[in-house]
């Protein structure tokens, strides 16, 4: 039997798992608070454009939304098989295409702030 | 004294097209297990009833079933644990040969699959024997304790969604030996492991490892299993040169 | 004596049949809401680069009730992502110093401490308190 490829989407998953058990939760606060009208800091636009124009923080930015997409997408691929939906081959490829997308339009924008 | 009504799912193949429940009422003593029942229903009340069992003491692994729904040794399932009605079922995710009798080939030829022995890394020293540490021996004991009772395929949805996973015992028996300092056969197992029906197929629902009765952990044993493949692929491809 | 051993079919049933796999299902549609949170963060960053009218609107839009509940829900789901993950992080990664292996919850300790420090740093750095 042949060793499979899965560590290819595999290694994202479980990076985009840890990372996302770090920092998501806060992250979350730091918009929710800002949902509830109390909006922090970071997020005046002054403040968030000064720091999306930093090179390095564009790298990390971008970083952390391909980690948590693909991990996202990759459990969203084995929830579709264990709710029995059996065509795989599908669900994957619209998935992580979906996640790709995802990480390319935020780079895409982060370049243009 | 309790009298127990034990609802036990019968299967004739020579007869019967589909399997059904059968009650018993069973006169029970306080301190026994399911099998204890099953057993008392063999001897007083039914002798056509079949399931397999042998030491009554969670060692022998062959009395796997489905009660109330989990899958349990009946030798280490108390009645006293179970008010009203108990439900006895065969190991779900196994083919029913008779009543509580399950077809087991799937697991056996997948265990004889990954080469569960030692595959020594070097010749038998002259000693005859291979010495080993405490520690190196703590490295891999747990997994030794597997009893082959296959509790943990009938936990494992993955098992019945895609009846080709290796599944939880078979990997953990398989990463017990790659643990050894003795042994040197991991590359030869690393073909079914790293297979996308072996490892792979687990998304960690956990289940074997609540269910194992030996706490053998092969949840655990199969994500160590999916790190290291990961790391082999990633070695393999990107940094060639470190491949041995 | 003939055999015709019966398979039983597997449905979907399986997933209440114990709490556990309830929790499991819980644990994986987690990845619903932090995709999710994660495309309306791509949305925002769109609204960052097209300047501040762009922006002030979407602070509007994450005021919307829906947004709101959409939060709550998120924080919640992301949360028990972490529990879970964390604590099954030391069957994953077991660390074996001398002879004896470090217990599961040191290890699980550990990340959970990291975490506090991790949300605690990070709510700081954005102003939050």
């Amino acid at each position: 039997m042949a060793r499979s490829n899965k560590p290819i989407v595999w290694g994202p998953f479980a990076t985009g798992g840890t990372l996302t058990a770090f920092v998501t939760p806060a992250l979350v606060v730091v918009t929710l608070l800002a949902a509830l009208g109390a909006v922090p800091d970071l997020l005046a636009y002054e403040r968030l454009h000064a720091l999306a124009a930093h090179g390095l923080a564009k790298v990390a930015i971008a970083g952390v939304v391909f980690l948590s997409l693909w991990s996202a997408a990759h459990r969203l691929r084995i929830t579709c098989y264990d709710l029995g939906i059996r065509a795989d081959t599908l669900v994957a490829t619209i998935v992580y295409a979906a996640a790709l997308a995802g990480t390319g339009a935020s780079v895409f924008y982060l370049l243009r702030i | 004294m309790r009298q127990v009504e034990l609802e036990v799912l019968r299967y004739n193949p020579e007869t019967d097209r589909e399997p059904h429940f059968q009650r018993y009422a069973v006169d029970c003593q306080e301190e026994w297990v399911v099998l204890d029942a099953l057993n008392h229903v063999k001897e007083t009340l039914d002798p056509t009833l079949s399931y397999r069992w042998s030491c009554h003491m969670a060692v022998c692994g062959s009395c796997g079933m489905m009660v109330n729904g989990e899958p349990k040794l009946a030798c280490k399932a108390f009645l006293r644990d179970y008010p009203g009605v108990i439900r006895v079922e065969p190991l779900r995710h196994f083919p029913v040969e008779r009543d509580l009798v399950t077809v087991i080939d799937d697991f056996v030829a997948k265990l004889a699959r990954v080469k569960p022995y030692l595959i020594p890394k070097d010749k038998a020293p002259e000693a005859a024997e291979f010495r080993q540490t405490p520690a190196q021996l703590k490295r891999y004991k747990q997994f030794t304790l597997c009893i082959n009772c296959m509790l943990c395929y009938a936990a494992c949805p993955e098992y019945g969604l895609i009846p080709k996973y290796l599944g939880p015992a078979a990997i953990a028996l398989a990463h017990r030996w790659n643990r050894d300092s003795r042994d040197g056969g991991r590359d030869a197992r690393q073909e079914e492991l790293a297979a996308t029906e072996g490892a792979w197929e687990c998304s960690f629902v956990g289940a074997c490892s609540e269910v194992c009765p030996e706490h053998v952990d092969p949840a655990g044993a199969i994500q160590q299993v999916k790190i290291e493949s990961t790391v082999d692929w990633y070695q393999a491809h990107l940094m060639p040169w470190t491949k041995k | 004596m003939s055999r015709r051993p019966y398979a039983r079919p597997i449905t979907s049933e399986w997933i209440f049949r114990h709490p556990r796999y309830i929790r499991y299902m819980v644990r994986e549609f987690s990845c619903l809401f932090i995709g999710g949170w994660t495309l309306l963060m791509v949305w925002g960053f769109k609204a960052l680069s097209e300047g501040p009218a762009a922006w002030a609107a979407f602070l509007e839009l994450l005021q919307t009730p829906a947004s709101i509940v959409f939060h709550l829900l998120t924080l919640a789901f992301a949360a028990y992502h972490s529990v879970t993950w964390f604590n099954l992080t030391p069957k994953a990664l077991p660390v074996q110093l001398g002879e004896e292996f470090l217990p599961d919850r040191v290890i699980s300790g550990a990340h959970f401490a990291a975490w506090a420090a991790v949300s605690a740093g990070l709510l700081y750095f954005a102003g939050a308190f």
